[in-house]
């Protein structure tokens, strides 16, 4: 007598299925634009670039490839990046990868690599990658293949707003963790809220305690527990405890813990509204400023980057870099007009369109010249000079170990969980 | 013109299955049997396929270690996704949050509900606006009123911060959803916000179902209005009363567009339900085998409970229903 009914009152039965309605939904959908052959071909392209600046001018290039191939359609869906995760994880477990999709590369690609999901382009897409920086293609390449192409490569580091700095009587950007505290404490005692976090999204929160892991154990630390996945070594216990320093000093803005990133106020409005004075953030920060604070130029001049500061007796050089930057993948179903896109999308007559956008930094070599934001400009140069580089955790690793990062330094940094409980969580679901 | 009068029968066999010639009157069940079958069968097929297929491959992908990708799940674990959840710390504190978000329901929206249903059936000016005004929430969509909700009790700018700003309490104001300790009270509100209005229609139109007359006589005897609602109005509402408790608990269990959209299940899984955790698991985390134990833990308490609460509180009222059938056979 448990009447159907009851249930269909709320979607859920269908999140009951999981695994079940991806076999569905496997079963259901139509295999109209797969395994195209010359003529005609539609061409499925989904990215992450939702909003200004970029979101027009990949419009503008899917329609200059389309003239210019007569018979290609590029059907395009922007997407904002958390519904994109979830959207994709859908189709991808159904099985049916759109023809070109975002991807941050690290171990979601691999994991879809593994299920058959897309499809190696080594051979196809060689002449493209050989002009190319060459920190570029490591997230994108397993054993020596290629799955994906880069075609934005930049770096996590700390935006702050100059003139708070100034007003706080902050001098220089610092250099050492301990100097990054105590410009935190000026900043607090000159009553202006430190750093924004969105504590709702969590990934914004573990970047510093990749950043403080890899100061103090070097990249080869990360590497390491991506293999074995024993992440119960004191260098990330140490990096816990100097985390634990800033949060101590209670550095963000009230109500962190439901702050999202990107909305109007979120992290990013948060910065370019000047309610606050760092943010930790990507090369597309001033971009989401700009956009999520509704100010068309965000703080302008007044925003300023800095790398990640060094932790004194730290293994790691403070030249290492950590992030990522955005590539595209192609479907095991794609035809072939997918590949040509992605490869036209890196000419680099494209690639100067998009950098003098200041959203992206480019991955051809040279087009970096057309960086017009003294801001990407910095980026760009500290990436060229960066001594190594390290994908973002929430990436690089299985997606349960990356949420589980995300998760327990979310603990962390609300004062719920000390350093020593979050490496053995997740060393628990790195070794499950 | 005898062609449509046997369609007409023949659905409605239960005039004429008492009719003595037992050869006829087994003819007619076949008949009867073969109508039944072809009128159910498109809503047996879609039931089928939409619910108890995905059912039971979620009750099959929960015995493996499965992350979702590449054909079928290989790696049989048994019972094992079962057992991690019984040491699961948000599982659990799933179930704990549940049962007090349906202890908070029960307490205080559906008394609420009832209150103000009670109110509304008063001759009172503007009743009808009043109605269609507390029902207006329930026609909103979960995602909608999580949006809206996010918007007031924003932490930097929201409405409620700014109200309580007035009165000198802006820590109140902006701690709603990031407190962990506050964030289980405001979800509960503005749950209430939602479903209220829906409990007071039923209310409303189960009140309207029963006789003024009782009341009035009630009131001739000497009862006061507090003793003619709690000996006869309260009584003969028994029945929308335990239906209206009935979805709001399975509604609870069930919780998922408003909290996702309004908290995330956050801050730090401080308002997380079954279905948040689930999803966390299996989209997120790539855990499908894990996340499918989760829906079939789901699956039986919301079985479990609307089972029991037939067999045992609503038996009465259900019992009419099938009875009168059951005499006409």
């Amino acid at each position: 007598m448990a009447t159907p009914t009851n249930y269909s009152r709320r979607s859920i039965l269908g999140l009951a299925g999981l695994g079940a309605g991806a076999v569905l939904l496997n079963a259901c959908s139509g295999d109209d634009d797969g395994g195209g052959s010359g003529g005609s071909a539609t061409v499925e392209w989904w990215h992450i670039a939702n909003t200004e600046p970029m979101l027009p001018v990949w419009d503008a290039m899917a329609k200059a490839y389309q003239s210019a191939h007569s018979g290609v359609t590029i059907k395009i869906t922007p997407l904002e990046n958390e519904a994109y995760k979830a959207r994709l994880t859908t189709v991808t477990q159904a099985g049916t990868p759109p023809d070109i999709f975002h991807t941050w590369g690290g171990g979601v690609l691999k994991q879809q690599v593994e299920a058959g999901l897309v499809k190696d382009i080594t051979s196809d897409t060689a002449d493209v990658r050989g002009t190319m920086i060459d920190v570029a293609m490591g997230p994108y390449e397993f054993d020596g293949k290629a799955y994906a192409l880069p075609v934005d490569q930049g770096m996590i580091g700390f935006w702050y707003n100059k003139a708070l700095f100034a007003q706080a009587g902050v001098t220089a950007a610092p250099a050492t963790w301990g100097e990054l505290l105590d410009a935190v404490r000026k900043l607090k005692a000159a009553n202006i809220t430190p750093i924004a976090l969105a504590g709702k999204d969590k990934w914004p929160g573990h970047y510093y305690w990749a950043y403080l892991s890899m100061r103090i154990g070097g990249l080869d630390l990360l590497k390491q527990a991506g293999e074995d996945g024993n992440f119960n070594k004191p260098e990330f216990v140490t990096a816990g405890q100097r985390l634990k320093e800033l949060v101590d000093l209670a550095p963000f803005q009230k109500g962190f813990l439901a702050t999202e990133y990107g909305s109007p106020d979120g992290q990013a409005a948060i910065i370019g509204n000047g309610k606050a004075a760092i943010e930790l953030m990507g090369q597309w920060a001033p971009s989401v400023q700009a956009e999520a604070s509704g100010k068309p130029k965000g703080l302008g001049d007044n925003l300023g980057f800095f790398p990640f500061p060094a932790v004194d007796g730290g293994k790691g050089t403070a030249t290492d870099a950590f992030g990522g930057g955005g590539g595209f993948a192609i479907g095991k179903d794609a035809p072939k007009e997918a590949v040509d896109f992605l490869k036209n999308l890196l000419s680099i007559d494209n690639q100067r369109k998009a950098a003098a956008t200041g959203a992206i930094i480019p991955v051809v070599k040279g087009a970096e010249d057309a960086l017009t934001d003294p801001n990407a400009k910095t980026v760009a140069q500290t990436l060229a000079s960066s001594s190594g580089f390290q994908l973002y955790l929430d990436q690089a690793y299985a997606p349960e170990v990356g949420q589980e990062v995300n998760e327990t330094v979310a603990q962390l940094m609300a004062g719920k969980m000390s350093p020593e409980k979050v490496t053995q969580a997740i060393t628990d679901v790195a070794q499950r | 013109m005898s062609h449509s009068a046997d369609q007409i029968t023949a659905p409605r066999p239960s005039q004429t299955a008492a009719a003595p010639a037992p050869v006829k009157s087994q003819k007619r069940q076949g008949r009867r049997w073969l109508t039944i079958t072809l009128f159910l069968l498109p809503a047996l097929v879609l039931f089928g396929v939409l619910v108890l297929l995905p059912m039971l491959l979620a009750m099959y992908t929960s015995f493996f270690d499965w992350n979702g990708l590449g054909g079928r799940p290989t790696d049989f674990i048994g019972l094992e996704n079962f057992q991690r959840l019984l040491t699961d710390d948000i599982f659990l504190g799933d179930l704990k949050r549940g049962g007090l978000l349906i202890v908070l329901s029960l307490l205080i929206q559906l008394p609420l509900s009832l209150g103000i249903a009670m109110l509304l059936n008063q001759k009172l000016r503007g009743r009808g606006f009043y109605r269609l005004l507390f029902f207006v929430p329930y026609v909103l969509s979960e995602v909608i009123t999580g949006v809206l909700f996010t918007m007031v009790f924003s932490p930097n700018r929201g409405l409620a911060e700014h109200i309580f700003g007035w009165f000198g309490f802006d820590d109140v104001g902006s701690t709603w959803l990031s407190d962990p300790n506050t964030v289980m009270y405001s979800l509960f509100f503005v749950m209430t916000w939602k479903y209220f209005g829906f409990h007071m229609i039923l209310y409303l139109a189960g009140r309207q179902s029963i006789p003024n007359e009782l009341i009035e006589a009630a009131q001739v005897d000497g009862a006061g209005s507090w003793q003619a609602f709690r000996h006869v109005t309260l009584p003969l509402l028994g029945p929308t009363i335990r239906i209206s408790i009935f979805l709001a608990v399975i509604g609870t269990i069930q919780l998922f567009d408003l909290v996702w959209v309004l908290t995330g299940g956050g801050p730090l899984h401080a308002s997380e339900t079954l279905a948040v955790t689930m999803f966390n698991d299996g989209f997120r985390r790539s855990d499908i085998g894990y996340a499918s134990a989760t829906s079939i833990v789901m699956l039986l308490i919301s079985l479990v409970f609307a089972l029991g609460y037939q067999r045992f509180i609503m038996r009465r009222d259900i019992e009419g229903a099938i009875t009168v059938m059951q005499d006409k056979k």
